[in-house]
């Protein structure tokens, strides 16, 4: 590091625009610890995903069996689409209540900001830990609920999602409290005296200038929802029979149930595209990804 | 009516302003009817929230021999502490101290590694640094699911697996992205004619980044802290995959193996995810502002 630091200091006296400027290696540590431990694997999943291997051993080549088993994979189809499904409904539950909540929650009454604390505790539980509550929540003999919810396939769904709402809720009301704080008051000023009424005023204003909030909000609802595994795991171990084992949870029972750790990294190839995908498209159409400051707003 | 636009304050530090009479107007814009629609749907989600939270701590003071012939939302009828002392007593000290210094690790190896790196993303516009700065652009969209096989062989070669390293290392690294994505965004903020300034008194980039940078990017720094803190603390993912042992076993998982152990002692179980929860809630209390503060940077504001 050292030597780094009198290069740099060197720099000083050449020249004004360069002066003081630190040199490239400063990034070096960063660069070489996130590709050892984050890029490497995901180069070496798709290495994998040619070969078979039982975890003990070296991987052997099997070229193209493992793909071709993931496409002959009944349960492909139906996570895919249960992932796309598991995805809407989180995001339309999740953007409906943390909408109406955070733009509430922008007023400045005594009442609302104790109410806001409130409504975040949730969030300070990990995603285990109020796995763990629902599952006993839900219990059939225990539970609130009387029934075997966790027992239906529909029932297992409407609960994951409820439960991955009742945790990232309060984040995205945040989100969108901060947001509607920025709304320039005069545009209502303006509205009321032309007598636009309070729904009219919510549809015209409210929505639209909160526009930027929502695409933040729903990148990271899409990208969260992939995070599901926890809940998923907890409250219905993939069930009732295959109907909500999302794909990373198919990624775990292959490899680390049944040892198939080709055909893991099969399907976790498969996730890296799917995601990496998404994710390119929505950084394009949002700029999600632009160098903005983050301290506006805060 | 026209002039009441007139004041309007346009900073964006919400404190001072509520104090000032235009602010008392303002208010009074927001709120002049009671809207008794959001009244009663923050009612709703008021129930929505705390039934649960009821119904835990409720049960989790019931004796295990009441726990299956009621319904939660009963009040226990005589109230004990049996239940956390079960888990109190099954090792729950271990699983936190475990799970405090995979945090305080995590935070550290962070903070070491990405303000250097952000340091030189602002400040140098060579093609090596912009190449640094879109590798952790693209690093936002790699889900740690995806990898966890390759990384699981990798841990295993070096020889780290069932240690609290092997938690402690890729959850560092995929708690990175998002922090480099934070500071660099606050690092942009220090204008370049301070930095000049300094130059001029020869001081070192090293210098800079210690009595320029840091200080001015707190902000930013302790929105990393508090993420990657997080990230560390409800990691579940790594250490289901890489831990196995007793020995290195953090709290999550801790909880999660709670379900089988306790089986049908559900209130058990309920005092063991109150516990895990104090030590965040804890923090809530204490430093709710920069809590808050610190996520809304995280969710890119």
């Amino acid at each position: 590091m050292s030597s780094t630091v009198t290069s740099g200091g060197e720099r000083v006296q050449r020249g004004k625009v360069r002066a003081g400027r630190p040199g490239a290696v400063w990034a070096l540590p960063a660069v070489l610890f996130f590709t050892f431990f984050a890029v490497v694997p995901m180069a070496l999943a798709f290495y994998l995903s040619f070969t078979k291997w039982d975890g003990l051993g070296d991987p052997k080549p099997v070229g193209l069996a493992n793909w071709q088993k993931l496409l002959d994979d009944p349960r492909l189809t139906q996570s895919l689409t249960l992932t796309v499904l598991l995805t809407a409904a989180s995001w339309a539950f999740q953007t409906v209540v943390a909408l109406l909540l955070g733009v509430w929650a922008a007023g400045r009454q005594r009442n609302r900001a104790v109410l806001s604390a409130i409504f975040f505790v949730p969030f300070l539980l990990s995603s285990t830990a109020i796995s763990v509550l629902f599952y006993a929540l839900l219990d059939p003999n225990f539970g609130i609920i009387q029934k075997d919810t966790l027992g239906s396939s529909s029932g297992a769904f409407l609960a994951i999602v409820f439960v991955g709402g009742w945790q990232f809720i309060p984040f995205h009301t945040l989100i969108y409290q901060g947001g509607a704080r920025q709304i320039p008051p005069v545009l209502y000023q303006a509205a009321a005296i032309d007598g636009a009424g309070r729904y009219r005023q919510f549809f015209s204003i409210t929505l639209p200038q909160l526009r930027h909030t929502i695409t933040t909000s729903t990148v990271l609802i899409v990208v969260g929802s992939l995070t599901y595994f926890e809940t998923v795991l907890i409250l219905t171990k993939g069930g009732p029979g295959t109907d909500t084992a999302i794909l990373p949870y198919l990624m775990y029972e292959a490899g680390f149930k049944t040892y198939d750790f080709g055909y893991a990294s099969a399907i976790a190839s498969a996730l890296v595209l799917a995601a990496t995908g998404l994710s390119l498209i929505l950084i394009r159409l949002t700029g999600f990804g632009g160098m903005r400051s983050t301290r506006e707003g805060m | 009516m026209s002039h009441d636009t007139l004041p309007r304050p346009t900073t964006t530090d919400k404190r001072p302003e509520r104090r000032r009479p235009e602010g008392l107007r303002r208010r009074r814009h927001w709120t002049r009817h009671a809207n008794p629609l959001a009244g009663l749907g923050s009612i709703i989600w008021l129930v929505i929230v705390l039934v649960p939270i009821y119904a835990m701590l409720s049960a989790s003071l019931t004796g295990p021999d009441k726990a299956l012939t009621g319904n939660p939302l009963k009040p226990p009828t005589d109230p004990t502490l049996d239940n956390y002392n079960t888990v109190l007593n099954s090792g729950f000290w271990h699983l936190l101290s475990n799970t405090v210094i995979v945090a305080v690790t995590v935070v550290g190896i962070v903070l070491v590694l990405c303000v250097p790196l952000a340091y030189v993303a602002v400040r140098t516009r060579t093609r090596w640094s912009g190449a640094a700065f879109r590798l952790f652009l693209l690093g936002v969209a790699i889900p740690a699911q995806a990898v966890v096989v390759p990384l699981y062989l990798l841990i295993a070669k070096l020889d780290l697996y069932d240690s609290l390293l092997a938690v402690i290392l890729p959850t560092a690294a995929f708690a990175m992205p998002v922090s480099v994505l934070v500071l660099t965004g606050t690092l942009r903020d220090i204008s370049e004619d301070l930095y000049e300034a300094m130059a001029l008194d020869g001081a070192s980039p090293l210098r800079m980044l210690f009595q320029l940078t840091i200080p001015l990017a707190k902000g930013g720094i302790s929105t990393v802290v508090i993420y990657a803190a997080l990230q560390a603390w409800n990691g579940f993912l790594f250490p289901l995959i890489f831990t196995q042992s007793d020995e290195p076993r953090v709290l999550t998982l801790g909880l999660f193996n709670f379900v089988s152990q306790f089986g049908v002692n559900i209130p058990a179980l309920l005092a063991s995810v109150v516990l895990s929860g104090i030590p965040i809630f804890a923090v809530y209390l204490v430093a709710r502002r920069a809590l808050i503060g610190g996520l809304m940077g995280v969710g890119g504001k």
